[in-house]
């Protein structure tokens, strides 16, 4: 018989299927229904990945090895499709339901509205994120990347409009060319191999023959290159700037993760494969990713220089969290690891919340505040037009100016922003920066070769200067922003529209307050998502449940 | 025949390059269908050629010899499926840009030539 926490595992990819095909039936008319039904579901998804979380670690009647592995339709291990629920896994999971629910709330208030079945949509990108998260199949990952793709377009068109539809078309583009990578990737490895299954390639891996072996680095290389594309490194992290700032708003706060599914497979498989003890094959890549990661910090920090659109520099701190991880993978220790899971969860939140924020303080604005992905050129010429005498005549009457409520909230979420976004203290991101680079700079220990310690400085000079870019990045935005506009309107902020950053930004000041348990739990994570630790040996055990009367074929 | 195969992998594919770099929509979803019908064919032959020989097992004693591999075949067709799904999809893009542009260039405007 299987317990209840067994089935557990798939409750993350099977609730977001239904309700997404429930929410498909219904009238788009009926948006209250639609929206407790979906409410209901991301709320259930959010205590399933709790469940998870909690589960896998270290709970005494969980499961065994604390890795969770359900075998879909009962195949044994190497045959058949399994899903496995470490802590890396539940993390990755937990995020997603948390995005979910913050973009869900916000997307209530008026873009749900902008278009058709976004809730529908929004559930099948749950559905394809916690799927990719969790299978433990090389093809079954494919199908998941393809349904969160799916849906993924869906959102970035979401509210339709020419700019969308431009930028839409480029993303669908890049996207198509990487899955065609992605399965170029996988059969390659199939072919070497014989197996899909990832804890089953770790364990051929080190036993291949030199000509073989070369055909799977070769198809590693291929597959690394589109996930690569997702996460965006440099140089194939030009899509997402545009892409990101084009869409609607709760879509973007939602892509926020996106990203981290190329990082996550990256992290996962790279653990797996090409690290110590698998043969010739160690080290694999590595300083691509070393190398790559930086480039992209640099890339991302010219790009939140030179623009002037708060969407834009969100979009470019995205793609800033990815090279910094994409860089902190490559130094596979499980202290800098951890680190980088921390920087991790804390930069998802932080971009999460800044995409959300960005609207908001949009909407106060002179402009029509349904004008989105305002151009560079139609800031200037707001700018000129409202910036010069208005300011000055203002500034006569010095008799203080009354701070709002919503506008003291704006601001101070703004701040809070900027602060995780830079690395400053006192909230996560000041943390994670600071775990991330004392354990870069930690005297190597026997596992890492010689070369490593420049590549420690180096990481150590980027890793700051992004972070000093990024606060006048957005120091000088928020200047213009908040101090510059006196003859704005105070904007009217929903409660319903707070809530979702307010609760983003607690969950911040959350991580940083219970920073210990979080770096713990993390550092077992990288540990146990290591070639080394309790994942191929699970996948590979996984009992078949057997059945109760009917005689086995 | 692996030959044969080769080419015409390599034909699809290096014929959907060219067309995906293009600056007309067309001609991009033309290449993302040929790259995607080279990658199908790729997988296909990931699971060795064998001529007249089935994926499926029989009852009775099986010598694996005598089959084809059948997994790369289940994995084509999941391919193809999502494949036509994602062309549809650009293909409804291609149409909305071009009503919102008026113009079949990628970026929605000509280049300045």
């Amino acid at each position: 018989m299987m317990r209840w926490v067994d089935h557990l595992i798939v409750v993350p990819i099977v609730l977001p299927l239904l309700t997404g095909a429930l929410l498909v039936l219904i009238d788009e008319h009926r948006r209250r229904l639609k929206f407790a039904i979906s409410l209901a579901a991301v709320l259930g998804l959010l205590a399933a990945a709790i469940a998870l979380v909690w589960l896998a670690h270290g709970r005494p009647d969980g499961w065994r090895g604390e890795i969770g592995v359900y075998l879909a339709a009962n195949w044994p291990v190497p045959f058949g499709i399994a899903l496995a629920a470490d802590r890396l896994s539940a993390l990755m999971v937990l995020l997603s339901a948390m995005l979910g629910l913050a973009s869900l709330v916000f997307a209530q208030a008026r873009w749900a509205r902008a278009g058709v079945h976004f809730q529908a949509l929004l559930q099948f990108l749950l559905m394809g994120l916690c799927g990719a998260f969790l299978t433990a199949d090389l093809f079954n990952l494919f199908v998941f990347f393809e349904v969160l793709l799916a849906a993924s377009y869906g959102l970035v068109l979401h509210g339709s409009g020419p700019v969308r539809v431009g930028a839409g078309l480029h993303y669908v583009a890049v996207n198509l060319v990487a899955s065609s990578l992605f399965l170029i990737g996988v059969a390659m490895i199939y072919a070497v191999s014989g197996t899909l299954n990832m804890a089953d390639l770790a364990r051929l891996l080190p036993g291949l023959e030199p000509g073989d072996r070369q055909l799977f680095e070769s198809g590693a290389a291929v597959l690394a290159v589109a996930f690569l594309v997702k996460s965006a490194i440099w140089p194939l992290a030009f899509w997402l700037a545009p892409a990101y700032s084009a869409a609607s708003t709760p879509a973007a706060a939602i892509f926020a993760i996106l990203t981290k599914v190329g990082i996550y497979v990256i992290l996962r498989l790279w653990l797996l494969l090409f690290v110590d003890g698998s043969g010739d094959s160690a080290g694999f890549g590595r300083d691509w990713l070393l190398y790559g990661g930086m480039a992209t910090i640099g890339f991302s920090a010219i790009g939140m220089l030179a623009t002037q659109d708060l969407r834009r520099v969100a979009s470019y701190s995205v793609v800033m969290s990815s090279g910094t991880l994409l860089a902190a993978v490559a130094f596979d220790r499980p202290v800098v690891l951890a680190g980088a899971l921390y920087y991790l969860v804390s930069a998802t939140f932080a971009a999460s919340a800044l995409f959300l924020l960005v609207e908001l303080v949009e909407r106060g604005r002179a402009f029509g505040s349904d004008v989105l992905a305002v151009t560079l050129e139609a800031f200037e010429a707001e700018g000129a037009l409202h910036a010069g005498p208005p300011i000055a005549a203002d500034e006569q009457e010095d008799s203080g100016v009354v701070i709002p409520a919503a506008m003291a909230f704006l601001g101070t979420s703004f701040v809070a922003c900027a602060l995780l976004m830079a690395g400053l203290p006192p909230l996560s991101g000041f943390v994670a920066k600071f775990a991330l680079l004392a354990a870069v700079l930690e005297p190597a220990g026997s596992r890492a070769p010689d070369g490593v310690a420049p590549a420690a400085w180096a990481m150590l000079g980027v890793v700051i200067a992004s972070g000093l870019v990024a606060a006048i990045a957005t120091m000088r935005i928020g200047i213009r922003v908040f101090w510059v506009q006196v003859r704005r309107d105070p904007p009217r902020l929903r409660v319903i529209e707070a809530m979702p950053v307010a609760a983003l930004l607690a969950a911040c000041v959350a991580i940083t307050i219970q920073a210990g348990p979080v770096m713990r739990y993390v550092e077992a994570a990288a540990t146990g998502a290591h070639r080394g630790g309790a994942y191929v040996d699970a996948v590979l055990a996984a009992p078949q449940v057997p059945a109760p009367d009917e005689v086995r074929r | 025949m692996e030959l044969i195969i080769a080419i015409a992998i390599g034909v699809l594919v290096g014929a959907g390059v060219w067309l995906v770099l293009r600056p007309r929509t067309f001609q991009v979803i033309v290449g993302l269908s040929l790259i995607s019908y080279g990658v199908n064919l790729f997988i296909f032959s990931m699971g060795r050629l064998r001529i007249d020989r089935v994926p499926i097992v029989g009852p009775g004693p099986v010598d694996p010899v005598q089959f084809t591999d059948p997994l790369p075949q289940a994995l084509v067709l999941t391919a193809i499926v999502i494949g036509f799904a994602m062309t549809a999809l650009f293909l409804v893009l291609l149409l909305a840009l071009r009503g919102f542009s008026g113009t079949d260039h990628v970026d929605g405007k000509e280049s300045p030539e």
